[in-house]
């Protein structure tokens, strides 16, 4: 069948692709355009490894189909530093050690940064809910939420 | 997955077309977490997938003479963000706003909720208790559909080929209203309802004037439970009354046994949640607000 033309902005970069109906954003992220950042846990939206934004909406991208991104705005982990300039929470993550293998953290950065653009303070109450679709099998998820919450303060200019 | 088209339609009446032309191969993609999860695992084959979110009417939610009408495939957050809904009917956006993770939220909407037609679906015992319609439209023109009698078994609902939900309507509320969602869950996120109820009142001078009870997980549809609302309404809350309603709500289950839950504790959640949801829906009227754990 022939492929489908999609049309989209991925980072701030206009980008365009051929994919099938059935492939999903990730799969066209991952194997198309070579943006591997994004990972596959589950498939199935409950793991948030695959978390982007699409038009600044906080999505699993194992859950939206490729053709569905035409003329959607997609920030993926690969546009979260600027160069060698990391993210505040990139630097965080790493000061604090909130990542221990890493494939859950493309998702966890991703997410956290979603999070803090909509609500600047947020409780630690808040920041586990909102996180509760992001899996982390090795931390404990401890660091990562005094990561965010750290992050949050700084960003506020006060202390947590 | 098999062969299959995307499709995306601008009109409501482009979708019903393309629905027709698929020949009960069609389906409708809204959030699609439901629908991408199914095709995966094999569960589901479309031949045609119709993408409805370019219709307007289908991702917007309007307010005419007090009554809210939400597109169905207008995702979950959007509806939780949206501040006026959010006061007429807490407990119908808190239970949009139960349905997996922030990022489920982001696509999920009640339309694929509904259509999606699970026993333990979180927002339609609060749809339910709301007094929800369901405005489908098909080769055949408009209808509406109570949204109790929309889904007739686990999976299945009662739309026929060609047909799709354009949007749900929930009337305008009198004075002294006010609703609520509680759901069971063995985890405390994301996991699916052991029994889910809704609960909607409205209240003049303490005494309840009228009151809707939506029950999930505990059968095949979600149910609405007349004689748990029969003992709400008259009464002013006291035990009595609300040892009526729960005991009408468990006598109302036909739940399934399994690893979530067992029949006889699914049975009792049932009346415990009725009153706790009551009682909220009560605070609520009284100006007493109660929200979940993401941040609003």
């Amino acid at each position: 069948m022939a492929k489908i033309h999609v049309n989209t902005t991925i980072n701030g970069a206009p980008t365009e692709f051929l994919c099938d109906a059935n492939q999903t954003l990730l799969d066209v992220l991952r194997d198309n355009l070579g943006l591997t950042g994004s990972k596959e846990g589950c498939g199935s939206g409950d793991c948030g490894a695959c978390s982007v934004t699409v038009n600044g909406r906080l999505v699993c991208s194992c859950l939206v189909l490729a053709p569905e991104a035409q003329g959607m705005k997609i920030e993926t982990i690969e546009g979260m530093a600027q160069g060698d300039k990391l993210h505040p929470l990139q630097k965080k993550f790493v000061e604090m050690a909130a990542l221990q293998c890493g494939i859950c953290t493309p998702g966890f950065l991703i997410a956290s940064k979603a999070l803090l653009e909509k609500y600047p303070n947020p409780t630690e109450d808040e920041v586990r809910y909102w996180l509760a679709g992001n899996l982390c099998r090795c931390t404990g998820y401890d660091k990562i939420v005094t990561a965010v919450l750290d992050v949050a303060a700084d960003m506020r200019g006060s202390a947590r | 997955m098999s062969e299959v088209q995307y499709q995306s339609a601008k009109t409501v009446k482009e979708a019903v077309k393309m629905m027709q032309a698929a020949k009960g191969k069609g389906y409708i993609l809204a959030g699609g977490t439901d629908l991408l999860v199914q095709m995966k695992s094999g569960a589901r084959t479309p031949g045609v997938i119709v993408d409805v979110k370019k219709i307007p009417e289908m991702v917007t939610v309007t307010e005419k003479n007090g009554a809210f009408t939400i597109g169905a495939a207008t995702p979950a957050a959007v509806l939780g963000e949206n501040k006026k809904l959010r006061k007429a009917w807490p407990g119908v956006i808190e239970a949009c706003n139960l349905i997996g993770s922030t990022q489920v939220q982001g696509r999920a909407s009640a339309g694929g909720n509904l259509c999606n037609a699970s026993p333990a679906a979180d927002s339609v015992p609060a749809l339910v208790a709301a007094g929800c319609i369901v405005n489908v439209a098909g080769p055949n023109g408009k209808r509406a559909v109570p949204v109790e009698k929309f889904c007739i078994g686990p999976g299945k609902t009662s739309l026929k080929t060609g047909e799709i939900v354009v949007s749900l309507t929930l009337p305008k509320r009198p004075k002294g209203s006010s609703d609520a969602y509680l759901r069971l869950i063995p985890r405390t996120e994301m996991d699916i309802a052991v029994v889910g109820v809704g609960v909607s009142l409205t209240m003049k001078g303490g005494t309840v004037t009228d009151a809707r009870v939506g029950l999930g997980a505990v059968a095949p549809t979600v149910l609405l439970v007349e004689n748990a609302a029969k003992a709400l309404i008259g009464s002013k809350l006291d035990d009595a009354a609300l040892d009526a309603a729960a005991d009408a709500c468990s006598a109302a289950c036909r739940p399934i046994d399994d690893k979530r839950g067992t029949i006889k504790y699914r049975t009792k959640i049932a009346g415990v949640l009725l009153k706790r949801s009551a009682l909220i829906a009560r605070d609520r009227i009284n100006g007493v607000e109660h929200r979940g754990h993401r941040p609003v």
